[in-house]
């Protein structure tokens, strides 16, 4: 409790300190020491490479690391406040490719703010170009190029042991129950992403974005292992009671329990830890399988 | 008119109007000096005053030049339009419910730019960047035209137009509109989904420059077609019938606050989104405090609808910065429960 105090009253100084000084927001080579982060997955990568200590704001996406839940937020990425922003003396702001509005980071740079939007992309290989951005914009391309390759590394391991996973299990990710009809992760998400990396098959690949199934679909689909994020189960019920609905119960997931939960920003965040989602979900969803002991 | 039927009591009121007036105006003095005052980076008094007329360094100008300035602009342009749509409608109509909203112009203006946020990307493809950010604004304004073009047209038969089956056709565009929203609810990814609902909860900020300075300009062209209506609404609170005896021409005063209804909502919405709640509440305060005569309710209204949007940005801009919450969070939190007490608590006098 008192460590929290006092980092906000640091923080508070800090701000204090940056107002004082006129606002001014030079942009300096490197980005400065007050790096806005508008993306999860930048914020990640910011503190991967031993930066995070520069980010003096981030937006509600960024979730990872815990001490991101102190630093003053800029609302949801694609809604940030010009102002907002600004009101934190920012010398730099990351920001992902869809961040926004337009018209917030158009007055931003008008404010002489330097603007540095990230690469696209949801899977695993975007994921170096992220890092190779950030440590492009925040001029630390060493311990960047450090992170592409304790990353890369640790990819390609993961992915040598997926290669030699046998079964492709059906797999169907629920995002959430809503008005009682399941979500599910159809192709072209994240979701769709991860199972894939993880050799498993998405049962509901036959239509694109997150969509509600009706039960009889849900049924008919026939999933092998439900993949929920942790806090979305939570929300639903815990694992027992999602298992018990009658249409989860009349899947085989259903009846051999296989719903598998996962913390969603390591799961869809495609940030740095992209390899550890992998390894630990195609260890779930391949439990039987004696290649998982390799992760 | 009005005057012949009780010339004295009209001064009286009028010298009480004018304090009101004076109050209200100061007001919204303090309002837009707060809007440019206020916000998440502090600015003193004087550096604000001194970057108005110019001197103020990089930062202080793009802070109150070109966000907060904007912001101020364009909610003056916002309360304007809905206060006296929804004064004027709700003067044509005899319904103390009409709203933009209740016959379907926001309805309208969402579908075309919710249209656009979903599946703009597909069609509009092969659009020139230049007129990309043009699209969504253009659409929402679209949306708002046609709708009310089709409900008037719905409505009128025989040269007349029936107000009964203008609310009624408000109310099912409503529906049709609600159901086109939840199809685009349903294709939508995610991203779209939360951009569409960031986008139906309004913000003054979220538009460019240049599309604020048109949407305000073309809301505040039709200030007179709705000022020169005052007498007209005055009349039509006699029943249309009464008000065509007394020599006016009620066919086109309706289309008149119609189509100034639609060119001025629809530019407003096209900016700000769907700002709820003020078309509906600035006229019945207005109403409240100067009583029934059009010629005080319209600059009441406007003075009144200009007042709560100003003060529901400043309210979403210093509830939790650095971040910011839809401004048509504010407009309703704060003002649905106000407006019902007033009603509460005003029950006696308006039966009277």
């Amino acid at each position: 409790m008192f460590n929290v105090v006092l980092q906000r009253l640091i923080l508070a100084s800090g701000l204090l300190a940056a107002s004082l000084s006129g606002l001014a927001f030079a942009g300096s080579e490197n980005g400065g020491d007050r790096i806005v982060v508008a993306g999860g997955d930048l914020t990640e990568i910011m503190f991967a490479i031993g930066h995070g200590d520069r980010v003096a704001g981030v937006d509600t996406t960024s979730t990872f690391p815990e001490a991101t839940a102190e630093l003053p937020q800029v609302g949801y990425m694609r809604r940030i406040s010009a102002e907002g922003v600004l009101s934190l003396a920012p010398s730099l702001v990351l920001a992902a490719h869809d961040a926004g509005p337009e018209n917030a980071l158009d007055q931003l740079r008008s404010a002489g703010v330097p603007v540095a939007i990230a690469p696209a992309g949801e899977d695993p290989d975007a994921v170096i170009r992220k890092i190779e951005f950030v440590g492009e914009a925040v001029g630390a391309k060493a311990e960047a190029d450090a992170l592409v390759q304790s990353y890369s590394a640790e990819l390609e391991r993961v992915r040598a042991v997926v290669a030699d996973l046998t079964a492709t299990p059906k797999v169907l990710f629920i995002l959430a129950w809503r008005d009682g009809a399941p979500l599910a992760a159809g192709s072209e998400t994240s979701a769709d992403a991860i199972i894939r990396a993880a050799a498993g098959q998405n049962v509901a690949e036959g239509f694109t974005g997150y969509k509600p199934l009706s039960q009889e679909a849900l049924i008919a689909l026939a999933p092998d292992v439900i993949v929920m994020m942790s806090q979305h189960a939570e929300r639903a019920g815990g694992l027992d009671e999602i298992l018990q609905r009658p249409e989860i119960a009349r899947t085989p997931a259903g009846r051999n329990a296989r719903l598998v939960d996962i913390d969603g920003v390591l799961l869809l965040g495609f940030g740095q830890r992209t390899p550890t989602a992998i390894a630990e979900l195609a260890a779930r969803l391949h439990e039987d399988d004696p290649a998982v002991g390799r992760f | 008119m009005a005057q012949a039927v009780n010339p004295d009591g009209l001064t009286v009121r009028r010298g009480s109007h004018r304090l009101t007036f004076l109050a209200l105006a100061a007001v919204l003095v303090g309002l837009g000096l707060a809007a440019l005052a206020l916000g998440p980076v502090a600015i003193s008094p004087d550096r604000v005053i001194a970057t108005l007329f110019g001197a103020g360094d990089g930062v202080e100008s793009a802070i109150i030049l070109q966000i907060r300035l904007p912001r101020l602009l364009l909610g003056i342009a916002v309360g304007t339009a809905l206060a006296l749509a929804g004064a004027s409608l709700q003067g044509v109509l005899r319904n103390p419910l009409a709203d933009p909203g209740l016959i379907g112009v926001s309805a309208g203006a969402t579908v075309g730019a919710v249209l656009v946020i979903v599946v703009g990307e597909r069609f509009g493809a092969g659009l020139p960047d230049a007129l990309r950010p043009w699209l969504l604004p253009g659409a929402a304004f679209l949306g708002a035209g046609v709708v009310i073009a089709f409900v008037f047209a719905l409505a009128r038969r025989g040269g007349e137009t029936s107000v009964a089956t203008l609310i009624l056709a408000g109310v099912a565009v409503n529906t049709v509109a609600g159901a086109i929203v939840g199809v685009m609810v349903y294709i939508s990814d995610d991203q779209q989904l939360r951009d569409l609902t960031f986008w139906t909860l309004g913000a003054l900020s979220a538009s460019s420059l240049q599309t604020t300075l048109i949407a305000s300009a073309i809301a505040l062209l039709t200030v007179p077609a709705f000022i020169r209506g005052t007498r007209a609404l005055d009349l039509f609170q006699l029943g249309e019938r009464a008000a065509f005896h007394s020599g006016l021409n009620v066919e086109r005063a309706k289309v008149v606050v119609a189509l100034a209804t639609a060119v001025s909502v629809g530019a407003v919405t096209a900016a700000a989104g769907p700002i709820g709640f003020i078309g509906l509440v600035a006229p019945h305060l207005a109403r409240m405090i100067v009583g029934p005569s059009h010629a005080f309710i319209l600059p009441t209204a406007v003075m009144l609808g200009v007042a709560l949007i100003l003060a529901a940005d400043l309210a979403v801009r210093l509830a939790v910065p650095p971040a910011e919450p839809p401004i048509g969070l504010a407009t309703s939190i704060i003002g649905g429960p106000f407006f019902l007490w007033l009603l509460i608590r005003n029950r006696g006098r308006l039966h009277a």
